[in-house]
């Protein structure tokens, strides 16, 4: 934490843990007999309790969106370029709730739990999760907290998902869905990159068929592999560049070296690391395999892949938006190739034709899929202006 | 609100919807939406219009109408407008079809070059017509396809378009009955009301 608290900070947070009791029956029939959701709140909701925003977070993200926990944190929230007194979804403003989803692993119940059942970690047993099943999550959380129509549900990339699921399953239940860098359903590539993160997950030998933590170890280096992987998918070749090419003035100026910035100044001749683009990688691929569950990698990029809400509608999208009543917001950004502006397209197109009021801005950005999580100012303003409005609808 | 879209609020009916083809800063569909209770979507490329329309609540889409409009199905609006940029659009033609496709009705208005005082700067001076109304040189004017009331006219006959109104203004648009008489020459500009024959 910095040693001030900025003022745009929501500063010190701490979450809560809310039990469930009520069996959870999930898409593939498998049943939550209880599970727990942890969650954290920023702002204060109104008295009509109509302010509330639900954040949705992405493959890696958590409950914790935004400020610090301690005052010892290097970083604040996942999320914290967006949420905060002043930011655009401003706490000053809005009551935002934000949860740890179901299968995850930093503190709901997921493959790191005891199994009420059998009295062991669920670790492999733990049911396959989908939007689906989160958002009936989410809905019972509402329930619990009191809030019967959240002003917004905002996600970017698979909690854009989530955002969609909402629109389509509980459309009363929200008036904006702002779904940010994502897509109607995964591409042959997308669900290519995953099982290629998954496969580095199952083949390291410490994975143990999902067993790892009865085994005291865990399977480190596939999540390495694995992250790595997916690291690459959210930077654009662009952000790379400039990543790893700050010694391209001195070679020669306006020129760009691609990127290709040496480690140690020259070439090792082995199989060693060269370049600093390699470094990075490895530390991000390090860094995330220490906190991260393996069992909870597998079912995110699972529950990515079965996304696609056409199914129930036979492949018709648009149908499945036809009693969507709240307004859509979507942003794409123009150098993300895991979610292209095109996906984005794809379901206004989707959503126009069902008849719904969207909204849809192609932010140029060089960051890749990353930039729904960077403070890039087209897509700060934007977004900002639009919850404001969000908010004079609400005291209107 | 700008005179012409005060003549255009007009023709568009309560309750219905409406596609606003370059919306600019929002304010016709906000007024729409407020005394019409119409739903409208707009399509905009410039960022800081764009924001306007967010902070009025109206629908917008960035998307560049000079790049075709497929992603709209056929009658999925009640009208669709087109302000001041047809001149400055690849294929005019087109877009006038694709908008009779998606919208049961279309309103377009448009800068009239057979206005006298263009004819006048081109006959004496034999140099492009540059006004404070167009300020632009023949460079870097981004109005490519100029046309005339009775070009206008003749594309509707040919497309076998009907004209419900055809309206002329001066530049503070306001029409009278010379205007009306002899619209060609002393419109400054055209405000059609067109439906598919």
């Amino acid at each position: 934490m910095p040693d001030v608290i900025p003022d745009n900070s929501v500063g010190l947070v701490s979450p809560e843990t809310y039990q469930f009791d009520e069996p959870l029956t999930l898409r593939s029939g498998k049943v939550l007999p209880s599970y727990e959701l942890v969650v954290e709140t920023y702002g204060r909701l109104n008295a009509d309790r109509s302010n509330a925003i639900l954040i949705c977070h992405a493959l890696s993200g958590d409950h914790h969106a935004a400020g610090y926990h301690h005052e010892a944190d290097r970083k604040a929230g996942w999320w914290d370029e967006c949420i905060g007194p002043g930011k655009p979804i401003d706490t000053d403003l809005f009551y935002v709730v934000s949860l740890n989803n179901l299968g995850g692993c930093a503190g709901s119940t997921g493959p790191r739990s005891v199994n009420p059942q059998t009295g062991k970690i669920y670790g492999p047993d733990f049911p396959v999760v989908t939007v689906r099943d989160w958002v009936n999550s989410q809905v019972r959380l509402a329930d619990r907290l009191g809030i019967r129509k959240w002003a917004a549900v905002i996600g970017g990339s698979l909690g854009g998902m989530q955002v969609l699921r909402w629109a389509i399953s509980y459309p009363e239940r929200l008036g904006h869905a702002i779904a940010i860098a994502t897509a109607p359903k995964l591409s042959a590539q997308n669900i290519a990159f995953n099982e290629v993160a998954r496969q580095s997950i199952t083949s390291d030998p410490n994975f143990h068929e999902g067993r790892y933590l009865e085994h005291n170890t865990s399977p480190k280096k596939g999540l390495m592999l694995a992250r790595m992987v997916g690291h690459i998918t959210y930077l654009s070749e662009n952000a790379l560049r400039s990543k790893f090419g700050k010694n391209t003035d001195e070679q020669l100026p306006g020129s760009s070296n691609f990127g290709r910035d040496l480690k140690t100044g020259k070439l090792s001749f082995a199989f060693n690391i060269d370049f600093q683009v390699e470094s990075y990688l490895h530390y991000q691929g390090e860094r995330f395999s220490e906190n991260f569950d393996a069992n909870t990698y597998l079912l995110m990029t699972k529950a990515l892949d079965y996304f696609d809400p056409s199914v129930d509608y036979d492949g018709d999208l648009s149908k499945a938006f036809a009693h969507s009543h709240c307004r859509f917001f979507l942003m794409s950004f123009s150098t993300d190739w895991r979610f292209p502006p095109e996906r984005s397209r794809e379901l206004v197109e989707n959503l126009l034709s069902a008849g719904c009021q969207v909204s849809y801005l192609e932010i140029d950005a060089d960051q890749g899929h990353d930039a729904f999580l960077l403070p890039i100012p087209r897509y700060m303003e934007a977004f900002r202006r639009y919850l404001l409005r969000v908010h004079e609808e609400l005291s209107a | 609100m700008r005179p012409d879209l005060e003549i255009i609020q007009h023709w568009i009916a309560p309750d219905s919807r409406v596609l606003d083809l370059g919306c600019g800063d929002g304010s016709l569909l906000h007024y729409l939406r407020e005394a019409k209770n119409t739903v409208g979507i707009g399509l905009e490329i410039d960022a800081e219009n764009i924001n306007q329309c967010l902070s009025k609540g109206v629908n917008v889409i960035e998307q560049n109408i000079d790049f075709g409009l497929r992603n709209f199905q056929t009658d999925s609006f009640d009208t669709v407008l087109l302000a001041q940029t047809l001149q400055a659009l690849s294929n005019p033609d087109l877009l006038i079809d694709e908008m009779l496709r998606i919208g049961r009705n279309g309103i377009v208005t448009f800068p009239n070059f057979g206005n006298w005082k263009s004819r006048v700067y081109l006959m004496g001076r034999g140099r492009m017509p540059v006004s404070k109304f167009m300020p632009y040189q023949w460079y870097d004017t981004p109005n490519i396809h100029f046309c005339t009331v009775k070009d206008f006219d003749a594309l509707c006959r040919e497309k076998n378009i009907r004209v419900l109104t055809r309206t002329v203004v001066d530049n503070e648009h306001q029409g009278n009955w010379y205007m009306r008489a002899w619209p060609n020459l002393l419109g400054e500009i055209a405000i059609y009301h067109l439906t598919r024959d």
